[in-house]
């Protein structure tokens, strides 16, 4: 491991608590403290702690702010009201049409001066490339855009037990005010004493928060956390659990599902384009993706074996007439904690996506068979609230 | 520890037994490095391997590894209940988590494997996982 690597404020607590620390996007990052099936399975049934710090945090304000994000982004932001949160792609136009991202931006209390101020969460292998693109396209004046990254820390709270444990370390306006937020939806509040922006979103197909303190505090809103919820099953999570639930979930990840010249659409993120009347970089190449009928489209694939398919693996198709032919390729796979079995998203051609289609997976020297399924492969129980 | 294990670099064991057949296993420290194991492939009986060459695969939720001959010989028996109950691999990994057994080709291979303690200072000197 080189000494060049980033560290997170919360990298002192993984390396005393085991954390396996691996080199993440150039982040030095626990990928699990001792099983990643058992974190898996703590945040379904009660809750995980993630530290992921390692994410871009970029603030924009000023008077021009919100018109100038929604010349930028794929989802509409000149009328997102504060607290609100939306899932986003960013693209870029220079020659090709690209997707440089996928991304939160939340609209967060204005600013003293009564301009809307607002953040974006950007992968942490997409941070420097977003920063670039979005410092080229910044305007003369009106608007102002900071990358935060460095003095703040992010950490996830996921699992039925997740609000529950956080609120019992706020003031009971805070908590009331963070247990009736909905989804995708934000909060000021103060956890563990400290002043945290608290989201109802997260990576791993459970309820949860995500909260975003002060780099200086982060060690100690963490240990409140942690203290507060290990009685309660809470347990802390590396990022091998977070990739093992987000699969589950049936969720992409950038650079496996989506990548640069994936179309949106095929992928299922059709959600994440607004079209209309909107000229955000590429719009009209993207408008005209939206009704493609051919190209490959993403795919859930579950096997009978434990073996696992990976990032790569081939996939054909058998049929009577023409024999055996590839139909697509494995995006991400992984033994699915929660299902016992195999699981794989995947891009496929659209004859082959038709949910009980069996195919057939090169995995090594062998060929396993799997089924396409729906997406997702774990969707939670919904709570009565 | 027995003394009379050796060790590959890649992490395997190697014991002598009577009969002119060796035992093959996994060591305690890359069973603890690999966690939450889900899959395995053994080689047929009566393969013929070399030492250096990759005989079968275990699968943890992480990543693919394969699992090395330390010495040449033939495959002569493998544990076939092992793969249905992987946790024994790290419960008794140098008894009932054996893997296969090898007739070794030529006994001197043996000599140019680690001992015990040349193998505790290999993975000593190793960052964890």
């Amino acid at each position: 491991m080189t000494s060049e690597l980033l560290t997170t404020p919360l990298c002192g607590w993984h390396e005393t608590h085991g954390g396996r620390m691996v080199d993440f996007a150039g982040w030095k990052m626990p990928v699990q403290y001792a099983s990643i099936v058992e974190e898996h399975l703590a945040t379904r049934r009660a809750a995980g702690l993630f530290d992921v710090s390692h994410m871009g945090r970029l603030t924009v304000d000023g008077p021009g702010s919100l018109a100038w994000l929604e010349s930028l982004l794929t989802r509409r932001v000149a009328d997102i009201e504060v607290g609100q949160v939306r899932y986003t792609l960013v693209t870029s136009d220079g020659g090709t049409v690209a997707v440089l991202d996928d991304a939160l931006v939340a609209r967060e209390p204005d600013a003293p001066d009564g301009s809307p101020r607002m953040g974006l969460v950007v992968n942490a292998s997409n941070r420097e490339r977003v920063v670039e693109w979005l410092t080229q396209k910044l305007p003369a004046s009106g608007v102002q855009f900071v990358d935060c990254t460095a003095g703040t820390a992010m950490m996830a709270v996921q699992g039925p037990l997740a609000i529950e444990i956080v609120c019992g370390l706020c003031a009971a306006q805070d908590a009331d005010r963070i247990q009736r937020i909905g989804g995708y939806r934000a909060t000021a509040a103060c956890v563990a004493g400290h002043p945290a922006a608290v989201s109802r979103t997260g990576y791993t197909g459970e309820d949860g928060l995500e909260i975003v303190v002060a780099a200086a505090v982060a060690s100690q809103v963490w240990e409140g956390i942690y203290a507060a919820g290990k009685p309660r099953g809470l347990v802390a999570c590396g990022l091998g659990s977070r990739d093992t639930l987000r699969l589950e979930a049936g969720m992409p990840l950038y650079g496996h599902e989506l990548r640069e010249d994936t179309d949106p659409f095929a992928i299922g993120l059709g959600l994440a384009m607004n079209l209309d009347g909107r000229s955000f970089p590429g719009a009209q190449a993207f408008a005209a993706m939206q009704n493609r009928l051919s190209g490959r489209v993403r795919v859930g694939l579950e096997f009978e074996s434990k073996r696992t398919a990976r990032e790569g693996s081939a996939i054909v198709m058998h049929s009577g007439h023409s024999g055996a032919r590839q139909v697509g390729i494995v995006t991400s796979g992984s033994f699915a904690p929660s299902l016992g079995r195999a699981v794989a998203m995947a891009m496929v051609d659209r004859d082959a996506a038709t949910p009980g289609t069996l195919l057939d997976v090169q995995v090594r020297d062998s060929q396993q068979a799997a089924r396409v399924v729906p997406l997702p492969f774990y969707r939670r129980k919904k709570q009565a609230s | 520890m027995a003394v009379d294990l050796k060790f590959a670099k890649t992490h395997e064991w190697i014991r002598p037994e009577s009969g002119g057949v060796a035992t093959v296993g996994i060591s305690a420290y890359a069973v603890e490095a690999l966690t939450d194991l889900v899959f395995m492939q053994l080689p047929a009986v009566g393969k013929r391997v070399k030492a250096g060459e990759s005989f079968g695969e275990i699968e943890s939720v992480k990543a693919v590894s394969d699992i090395y001959a330390p010495v040449s010989g033939e495959i002569v028996e493998v544990n076939a209940s092992l793969p249905g109950q992987l946790e024994t691999l790290g419960k008794d990994p140098y008894g009932n988590g054996w893997v296969v057994r090898i007739r070794p080709d030529n006994p001197k291979e043996f000599e140019s494997l680690l001992d015990q303690s040349a193998y505790d200072g290999l993975i000593g000197s190793q960052p964890h996982g």
